[in-house]
Formats: C-alpha cells, structure tokens, sequence
C-alpha cells in the first residue's frame, strides 16, 4: 500500500508521453499556419524590398483584395469547374466500379479491356484532349470526358484489387454454404473492397480536379459559363496578375476541401471496424 | 442429448477408398476409408502433409476427390456442413450477430426469422452479451467462439474444425476444448476435428484416425472408451495417460514409416 501511495500518479515515462500527445494535437495545426503567416510575409517583404511592379508579383494584400472585388467572377467560374470536377469523379466511381465489378465476375472481360484501361491511363489526358474537343460537340461533355479519363483509373484498380483481396477462407466458406456469384460479390467481395475502393477515391478526387482544370486550358475557348482555368488563362493574357493569384487559391481549396471530405467519408464508413480507421489505445 | 454408443449410431458420411492426387504425381491421401456416424467426435491425427487437411476439404467439397467416392447417407442436402477454420474467418465489417448469421442469410433468411438460432447459438459459446461487438474487439478465444457458434447455428449433420484451437494460446485452449465437450453434449453434433496435438485429440474424442505423411494415408484408428462427459478431472486421470500414450506410439509410427 505504502508504495503505491507514495508513487505519483504518472510516472516520468507517461509524462513524456503526454507532453509528446499535446504537442502532436496542437503542432500539427500550430505548425503549418505558422510556416504560412512567414511565407505571407516575406512575400510581401520581397515585394517592397526588391520593388517588384505589381503586374510582375503583386503583395498577398492586393491579392486578398482582389478576391474579394472579383468574387462574382471568381465564384461563378469556380461552380463551373467544381461542377465538372464532381460530375467526372461521380462517373468515375461509378465506371470504375463497375468495370472493376465486370472484371472480377469474368476473366475473359479482364483479359480483354485491361490493357485498354491501362493504355488510357498512360496517355496524357493534354494529348487527347484537342481531339475530344473536335468530335465532341457539348463542351460540358468534353471536359466531363477528360476530367473522367484521369479519375477513373485509380478507382478501377483499388476497386479490382480489393475485391480480390477478399479473406480466402471466407470464399471457402461462402462456397460451401452454396452462396450464388451476386451473394459472394454483395456480402463478401464487395465489403472487403470497401477501404482499397475508398484510398482510389481520394486519389481520383484529386485527379478529377486536375482533368477538369487541364481540359478548360486545352478548350480553352471563354465566354459565359467558362471555369476557373480559363479565368487564369484570360487574366495572363491581360496582365491581371492578382486575378492569376486569387484563382490559383480558389482551386487549391477546393482541392484540399475534397480531399478532406473524402478523407472524412472515409473515415466515417470505416471506423468501426478497419485498421485504417481504429483509435489504439496504447 | 445423450449419444448412442459406439456401433449403434445411424451413418453420416462414408469415404471409400478415396485417393486425392495433384498433377498427377503428388499424393495428397491415398486410399481413405472412413464412417462418420452421428454423434461421432473424430479426430485426424498426424504430421503437416499427412492429408488431413486435404481429407477435410474434399468433405467439405471444395475439392473433388481423384478416385474413390464421398457419400452422404441419404443423399446430399442443403444444410449437410459447418466449418471452423484454423482462424476465426469473421467478417470484419460485420457485428458478431451478423457474422453468425451468415449461414442462414445466405439460405435467404431474414435476420428476425432466425434470431432465436442466432441467440441460443451465442448464448451456448457465452457470448450472448457481445452480439452488437465487432470482431476485432474481441479477443481471439472469444474470435473462435463466434466462429464455433456460426457453424453449428443451423444444427447441420457434420462440422469440419480445422486445427481451430492451434493458434490460441493453452490456458485459452483448454478451456475452450472443454467448452466444446460441452456443447457437444448439449446438441449431440457430429464433428471431424483436424489436429496435430496428441493431448486435443485424446481429450476430446471418441475416434482418433492416425494419418501419415508421403503419402498421406490412414495409419491406424485409435478407440477412446472413455465415458463423456470429460472433464479436469479426466485430463490428469492414468487413464488419460494411458490413451495418450497409445496415440503417441501411433503417431511415432506414422513419423517413423516413409512408404
């Protein structure tokens, strides 16, 4: 009893692992807004000290400036792209799924259409894209169809991948319960693809993105209705580099606001029981 | 459910002269002979390579055998097989309600149709309280118990129970082949259990089908008259030493013989 009175409640190895635990909770916010405020402002420094005119690099106050007075531009084609960019990672999921499923259930569809699928995606999407453009009439559909070919792909693989990599008793075991090809693929293939589905979806999140800002400077054409890349695109041609700048934040947001959300999705559909996705204890 | 003595049960299951090759020149079991009856508790013996676990898959009809013929009295019928595998083969996305329901979902059951099943299933493994658990948060006695009550929820003629307990460690072992004896008792099932410990097999069967490896073949049968039910007391008696005595010299036979 004695000993155990006398002993504190932590003991120096806890200790450090709690000051360990705190630091990682707020550094990992702490940190990264730091090295963002010192990058603002030396930005701004090397500005005023080197006296660069504003159409060549303009202070991170005249672009939040600018943000703000060209909002009504900036947002309307920001809904064009992301609009685009969700539609081509919705068909992505949804072919890439699909055609994982279509491959997975016959051999002879794998051994025939893989290749292609690899083919499309090795092909950089800038070389196809004039083409598309050409036979493609709706220009909607033709940035739909680039933003796809690069999302697509990493939702097919892990989506294949992970309805193979289905628990080998388990397939025993269905197999001798009698359970049909729709049973297995339903209770078993497709729950075991669920976290690979999921890590392909983050990727093609991001790629769809991509797709979509690729293909608006391939098309390139502007006008009413036309996203953010065409928005940069038309400010470089009139020296508007601000405007170049507040468009260039607005995508990356919207990048890392996809990735958080599918990072988020994920994490919700597999918290109760994937490794990935389980708090330890210890 | 009391069993009938030995000689006086109906017949399950009868394997002639089975023999199981792979590509032609590997001989995975040579000429099997063996008659399951209801209420038997047989155990396959022997070294890795012996075909024991072969024996267990063409049972289980996930592989056919190359000569020799497998029949079920009475035909074939939908609810012949439960199987425990060496791990606990659950679904992890699964809760342990729903893992156990397994065999009567993919049968087209509704889950409320066969929740008293599901319920008295969990309740004979002691795991009636942890039916909402997922597996990974359960240890892996407690793994092999959902696993032990998936296969015997639909009451089918045989279970196959591949080396279920190697894994686990002996504290979690004893009490779980105890805990089996006891099942057994309660619902009268009929089981071949794979093993490669002398001291399992004695403990909890009535037939121990010694198996020898290259090929593998049938060695010897090895009768255990011991009365069920078996307890602690049964573990450490002579004539538990005895018996396992005798099944050791069986299987240093088996080790020694390379026909």
């Amino acid at each position: 009893m004695s000993i155990a009175d006398n002993q504190p409640l932590y003991d120096a190895e806890d200790l450090k692992r709690l000051r360990a635990a705190r630091f990682e909770r707020f550094g990992k916010w702490l940190l990264p807004v730091a090295v963002m405020i010192v990058m603002i402002w030396f930005w701004d420094r090397l500005v005023v000290w080197n006296n660069i005119p504003h159409f060549i690099l303009p202070r991170p106050g005249l672009v939040l400036q600018t943000l703000i007075s060209d909002w009504p531009i900036l947002f309307d084609a920001l809904l064009v792209t992301l609009q685009i960019t969700l539609m081509a990672l919705a068909v992505a999921v949804i072919g890439g799924v699909g055609l994982a499923v279509l491959f997975t259930q016959s051999r002879l569809v794998e051994m025939s259409f893989y290749p292609y699928a690899v083919i499309l995606q090795v092909t950089p999407v800038v070389s196809i894209a004039p083409l598309i453009f050409i036979y493609v009439d709706s220009r909607t559909a033709g940035l739909l169809i680039c933003a796809w070919l690069v999302a697509f792909f990493p939702v097919l693989a892990n989506t294949t991948l992970g309805l193979n990599s289905a628990d080998h008793n388990l397939r025993d075991l269905f197999r001798i319960y009698g359970a049909t090809r729709w049973q297995t693929l339903r209770y078993l293939r497709l729950p075991s693809a669920l976290p690979y589905f999921l890590g392909g979806l983050r990727i093609a999140g991001g790629l769809a993105l991509i797709g979509a800002v690729v293909a608006e400077y391939v098309a390139g054409t502007g006008g009413i209705g036309s996203g953010l890349a065409f928005r940069i695109l038309e400010a470089g041609y009139r020296l508007n580099i601000p405007r170049m700048f507040a468009a260039l934040i607005l995508i990356a947001v919207t990048g890392v606001i996809i990735f958080a959300g599918l990072s988020f999705l994920s994490h919700m559909l597999l918290r109760k029981w994937h490794e990935s996705a389980v708090k330890r204890e210890t | 459910m009391q069993s009938l003595p030995l000689g006086q049960r109906p017949a399950v299951l009868d394997m002639s002269n089975v023999t199981k090759t792979f590509n032609g020149d590997v001989v995975a079991l040579r000429e099997m002979n063996l008659g399951v009856n209801a209420g038997d508790f047989i155990s396959l013996l022997g070294p890795s390579g012996c075909g024991k676990s072969t024996a267990l898959r063409l049972i289980a009809g996930l592989s056919s055998p190359s000569s020799g013929r497998i029949s079920w009295a009475g035909g074939q019928s939908e609810n012949d097989l439960g199987v425990v595998f060496q791990e606990p083969t659950l679904m992890p996305w699964a809760t342990v309600a729903q893992n156990v329901w397994l065999p009567f979902r993919l049968k087209g059951k509704s889950y409320a149709s066969v929740k008293d099943e599901i319920m008295e299933a969990l309740r004979l493994v002691g795991l009636e309280r942890f039916l909402d658990a997922y597996p990974r948060e359960l240890s892996g006695g407690m793994k092999m118990r959902v696993s032990i009550a998936r296969a015997m929820v639909t009451k089918p003629r045989l279970i196959l129970m591949d080396e279920p307990f190697a894994a686990l460690d002996e504290i979690t072992r004893f009490r779980l082949n105890n805990d089996l004896l006891k099942l057994k008792a309660k619902i009268g099932c009929t089981v071949i259990f794979v093993t490669h410990s002398v001291f399992e097999s004695v403990f909890l069967s009535d037939r121990i089908v010694v198996m020898a490896a290259r090929p593998g073949r049938v060695i010897r049968e090895v009768q255990v008259p011991a009365p069920y039910p078996r307890d602690e007391e049964f573990r450490t008696s002579a004539e538990y030493a005895a018996l396992c005595r005798q099944a050791s010299e069986a299987l240093q036979d088996a080790m020694g013989e390379h026909a």
